[in-house]
């Protein structure tokens, strides 16, 4: 596929592996014998890193460390237990949501094991499939459980914005979004690890423009470089930063230029401001980071499902089950493999926690392609 | 999850457009694109077009990861 497939090529990846060896290994270097940790923040370069054996590709002294970028993964405990209390109260109603939600596992079920038991949800590629929903169903209320980063909150800010348009009355969204900026400066603020730099994500930059992340290299002293998704992209992003740390640089770079800008794309921003406003978020694992994440304004309160439902946090429980342990994984404090349940009680065919559900989440990822 | 892919825009209605992402032809939003332009590409994400894809940065990402497969630019 055009502009795809250019960025897959094995010779410029071998290429650039070795250039990343020398520049971390140079005996006279600023990074010889150093350890260097690197945080990719995104679930998409989590699963690009380990499906191309990138992360076991990279010298000894830099470690490769996945972040909290999956949006299923983040969503808390108590979030999914109130949908699922929610489906069980609302048996009129119809439930929609991105395909991996489905089998993350609530603390007493999921939205998978509610459907088998009759409960109706759907699964949507877009936001924009609810509107067909409503329409072929104008006695039932539908609510869509919508997770993301800022790569998908404007689409469904969009969709938000075409239902008030066309006078839909039966749907509602619940927002469990959240933003990126704040979750990277929780991680560096918690100083639980070790972080030299960041691989910023491409299409939530693409949206934002890389100029959010200045306070990194501002406040913190941190360079980071917005990398692009392809095998190619990951490998120059993470050439270019390896470069900057070894020149004691701190910069925030783009190395996805086909798509991202310092600006980003001011419509999708407009959009997105008009109908959502900025809001603390619980994330699993991390807790509360405030202002992460985001809330339907008041002018849009109609299709606001926190307000047109009793959807409170009434019989829900913060704990993780079963002994999962997403939240240090997501933290970037274990791999995988650490984790007693990996590839034991816990596979894909029998997730014990979103991570090793969604194709991005950090476990999936590992038991894919990472296992030894 | 913030998957997205890059698609060539073949016709445009209004609001909507027909993109070619890899063969399979899309119906996609451009309700948050500004000055989409036909035969254009765009970055296709959850059935909306996010960003439009410089074809110009495009190449010169091309020439530079060349550049670097030829053994220059290692330093
Ligand atoms: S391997 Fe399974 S149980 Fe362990 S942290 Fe990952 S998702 Fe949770």
């Amino acid at each position: 596929m055009k502009y795809m497939d250019e960025f897959r090529r094995p010779a410029p990846a071998a290429a650039m592996v070795e250039a990343i060896k020398t520049l971390s290994a140079g005996r006279r270097g600023r990074l010889a014998g150093r350890e260097i940790g690197i945080m990719e923040i995104c679930g998409t370069h989590t699963h690009s890193i380990s499906r191309y054996g990138i992360r076991a590709a990279m010298p000894q002294n830099i470690r490769l460390i996945s972040g909290p970028g999956c949006p299923v993964c983040v969503t808390s405990q108590p979030d999914i237990d109130r949908l699922i209390h929610f489906v069980r109260r609302e048996k009129k109603a119809i439930v929609a949501t991105f395909g991996d939600m489905l089998r993350v596992p609530g603390s007493f079920s999921s939205l998978e094991r509610e459907r088998a038991e009759g409960a109706e949800i759907r699964v949507v590629y877009s936001p924009l499939d609810c509107l067909d929903i409503a329409a072929a169903n104008p006695s039932k209320e539908v609510m869509f459980y919508s997770v993301g980063f800022e790569t998908t909150a404007p689409t469904v800010a969009a969709t938000i914005v075409e239902a008030r348009r066309k006078g839909v009355k039966n749907l509602s969204v619940l927002s469990l979004h959240k933003l990126t900026p704040p979750a990277m400066r929780a991680l560096v603020d918690a100083g639980d690890i070790n972080i030299d730099g960041f691989i910023a994500p491409g299409h939530v930059t693409a949206v934002i423009g890389a100029r959010a992340y200045g306070f990194l290299s501002e406040e913190y002293g941190l360079p980071c470089v917005v990398a692009g998704f392809e095998p190619l992209d990951a490998l120059a992003g993470l050439w270019m930063l390896v470069k900057q740390l070894s020149e004691a640089r701190r910069d925030i770079e783009i190395q996805y230029k086909r798509v991202v800008t310092w600006e980003g794309n001011r419509k999708a921003q407009a959009v997105l401001n008009d109908v959502f406003t900025e809001a603390d978020a619980m994330w699993r694992g991390i807790g509360v980071i405030p202002g992460s994440g985001l809330k339907i304004r008041e002018g849009f309160a109609a299709f606001d499902a926190e307000k047109r439902f009793d959807i409170g946090y009434d019989g829900c429980v913060v704990e993780e089950a079963h002994g999962c342990a997403c939240g240090k994984v997501l933290k970037g404090l274990i791999t995988p493999p650490e984790c007693p349940l990996f590839q034991k009680a816990c596979r894909p065919d029998a997730p014990q926690g979103p991570c090793m559900v969604s194709s991005e989440g950090t476990c999936a990822a590992y038991y894919r392609y990472e296992r030894v | 999850m913030c998957l997205g892919v890059p698609g060539k825009i073949i016709e445009i209605k209004g609001e909507w457009a027909k993109v070619d992402v890899g063969g399979t032809k899309r119906e996609v939003s451009l309700a948050l694109l500004e000055g989409a332009k036909l035969d254009s590409y765009v970055i296709v994400h959850a059935g909306f077009a996010i960003q439009t894809l410089d074809e110009d940065a495009a190449q010169e990402t091309i020439r530079f990861l060349d550049g670097f497969a030829g053994g220059r630019d290692t330093a």
